[in-house]
């Protein structure tokens, strides 16, 4: 165990310092951006409270789609179900008259149900046209794009019906309609955290203690064992799909209500978020507890990037440093993986 | 139904409609192409997004750098190869799930092209139009085949090129067989993973090519909006094409068409719903798996990593 993670540890310094030294070429100084990075996101007043409602909608996309990956599924159109989420919260969101915990409450709702539908035709398109999820979850994501850019051109759908403005936004949200947040130390932090943290300890203790969780990990760690055990893949696997969508859509919902999105829909409200928890669920290697953390520094990543401008290094640095920590962590096991094969011979 | 049929008269005996199609589908078929190729070895090569969008950016740092456009041709292609050359080890021999690197590179590119263009902003020289005589005079198809930048005159004699490489040579014959069936394929000596290395090396070249088309031979600067999602679309014109060669191109060309269509449309003063023509080749590729599940042309191993032993 020692020497996988001194492995880790190594990988990750050649990353970071991969990073930090594309800084410097460029012309930029790493350690000004790494200090910049520090004070937006964790040292600034009030960073890290906004760090962690940026951390939210993340972790609850990875939640979903830690689910479904145990179940050896591989939903990777989190980005649309997150838009299709947002969509859906908005649409009751700017048309309800009710005391704001009703409006809210009601439209995250809707956003998950609508995620849910859209995330439940691969399945349907899986296990009864044996068409990979992979490729339909992605090819379904561009589609959710366009319809929300059809979306916004209807005052009916989701358009803006209080201006007359040319460029396509969505209606605003009423003050009543935004996700209240606490104070901790003068950090804002949105209760929409809470939600996150008890969704992940339920979803943890839901895979490691339940029948149900028993029968997704089966499923995904050998189809053929769970078939013969009485477990049905379209209604646990398919279930497992449409559970991340649904997660992807209550995302898309929260970060729609929250402080630290637009405030409205738009068709770039989505703006990677869905990627990004993919990716935290990969780095957090399908296990929900180490999900957190990941989440937490991808957060910070984006929040960090936001206080680049005065260093004269683009934002962009952001998802580098996030594609390459990924990459660090996918090489120590690669690497064990082939060492064991060419000494093993048989894997 | 009669002014409907009418716009579409109009706008098929327009030269724009087609000139603007070549526009769209040329960059579409060479990344189609070599999607293809590593599909039919067995990788559903997602990072082909990526590999176009570097290739494009290395073609504008060649062009920046040297003032040369071959040379800015052969950075492009040479990026196209650097991002498969990562695809290829961690999933071929490193055993990495496909989909997890090829999801973390397009991250990557994505990334590592607008910081790089942000912190460098490459001047690019474009190639112009190379005007082949007689055949540009062709109605209607004659400017967009052979009144275009140079770039694309590669695509026409690359596209059966590949179709002998694939279907009449040892090398193609056996990418196919790892593609169907890796474990017959080991059983008779052939080194399954260093095959599928070398489709998604030749996915990366063709890809940077792509890239290196819409920096050099189109927009003559390098912008991450020019290929935002294109690279999706290559690899739905090969799902659409039914893992057929004449199919991806078939597709290519289609889909092509339909990101043409919006503002053709519009140019001859007819309304065309622009989102419904865009979402149209993604709905086509899922509609065309739908059907062709049963028939099932997919090559058999498509996605499944080959480790030796596990049947």
């Amino acid at each position: 165990m020692a020497p996988m993670v001194l492995a880790y540890i190594v990988s990750i310094a050649v990353a970071l310092g991969l990073c930090g030294l594309l800084v410097q070429v460029t012309g930029g100084s790493a350690t000004k951006v790494l200090s910049a990075m520090l004070d937006g996101s964790i040292r600034d007043a009030g960073a890290w409270g906004l760090t962690i409602s940026t951390a939210t909608p993340l972790l609850i996309v990875a939640i979903g789609t830690i689910v479904q990956g145990k179940a050896g599924m591989s939903n990777i159109g989190q980005e649309g179900q997150f838009l299709i989420g947002a969509g859906g919260a908005a649409f009751v969101a700017t048309r309800m008259n009710a005391p704001g915990f009703v409006i809210i409450t009601t439209s995250l709702l809707v956003g998950a149900v609508a995620a849910g539908i859209w995330a439940l035709l691969p399945a349907i398109f899986k296990f009864t046209r044996k068409v990979p999820e992979v490729m339909s979850t992605l090819l379904m994501l561009f589609i959710a794009d366009q319809l929300a850019q059809y979306a916004l051109t209807k005052r009916w759908f989701l358009a803006s019906r209080s201006t007359d403005s040319r460029v396509n936004n969505g209606e605003t949200l009423k003050a009543g309609a935004h996700m209240p947040t606490f104070e901790v130390f003068g950090n804002a932090i949105s209760w929409s955290a809470v939600i996150a943290i008890v969704l992940t300890i339920a979803v943890g203790l839901m895979l490691a203690r339940t029948t149900t969780g028993f029968r997704i990990r089966m499923l995904g760690l050998n189809e053929r064992t769970a078939r013969r055990a009485g477990v049905s893949a379209a209604l646990i696997g398919g279930g497992a799909l449409v559970f991340s969508g649904v997660a992807a859509g209550l995302a898309g919902g929260i970060y729609l209500t929250s402080d630290i999105g637009p405030g409205r829909f738009t068709a770039g409200i989505s703006s990677n978020l869905g990627w990004q928890g993919l990716l935290v669920a990969l780095l957090a290697r399908q296990r929900a507890a180490l999900a957190i953390p990941m989440a937490f520094v991808f957060a910070a990543l984006r929040t960090g990037s936001g206080y680049l401008a005065a260093t004269g290094v683009d934002r962009q640095i952001a998802d580098v440093v996030q594609a390459m920590l990924v990459l660090a962590l996918l090489v120590p096991p690669a690497i064990q993986a082939y060492q064991e094969q060419r000494r093993g011979g048989a894997a | 139904m009669i002014a409907a049929g009418g716009a579409i008269w109009d706008v098929l005996t327009t030269d724009s409609t087609y000139s603007s199609t070549m526009r769209f589908s040329t960059l579409l078929a060479l990344a189609a192409i070599g999607e293809w190729i590593a599909e039919r070895a067995g990788t559903m090569n997602i990072s082909v997004e990526g590999m176009i969008l570097t290739g494009a950016f290395t073609a504008a740092l060649g062009s920046h750098w040297t003032g040369n456009v071959w040379l800015g041709l052969l950075l492009g292609i040479l990026g196209g190869l650097g991002v498969a050359s990562i695809q290829a080890n961690m999933a071929h021999r490193f055993g990495t799930n496909q989909f997890v690197v090829g999801l973390t590179l397009n991250v990557l590119a994505i990334g590592l092209t607008a910081f790089l263009d942000a912190q460098i902003s490459p001047q690019v020289t474009a190639t112009g139009t190379l005007g082949i005589p007689i055949l540009k005079d062709i109605p209607l198809i004659g400017t967009a085949l052979f009144d275009q930048s140079w770039i694309q005159y590669f695509l026409y004699p690359l596209i059966p090129l590949a179709w002998w490489a694939m279907y009449r040579t040892r090398w193609g014959l056996e990418l196919r067989c790892v593609g169907e069936n890796p474990q017959a394929g080991d059983v008779t000596g052939i080194d399954v993973n260093k095959r599928r290395r070398q489709s998604v090396y030749v996915c990366g070249m063709f890809a940077g090519l792509a890239g290196a088309y819409l920096t050099l031979g189109q927009t003559g600067t390098f912008g991450a909006d020019g290929v935002s999602g294109r690279g999706f679309l290559a690899l739905a014109a090969v799902i659409f094409g039914g893992w057929a060669l004449k199919g991806a191109i078939g597709g290519a060309l289609l889909f092509g068409a339909f990101q043409a269509a919006g503002s053709v449309f519009q140019a001859l003063g007819y309304k065309a719903n622009p989102q419904l023509l865009l979402s149209m080749p993604y709905v086509m590729a899922l509609a065309t798996m739908l059907v062709l599940a049963t028939r099932s042309r997919k090559p058999a191993a498509l996605a499944r990593p080959f480790v030796r032993g596990l049947a």
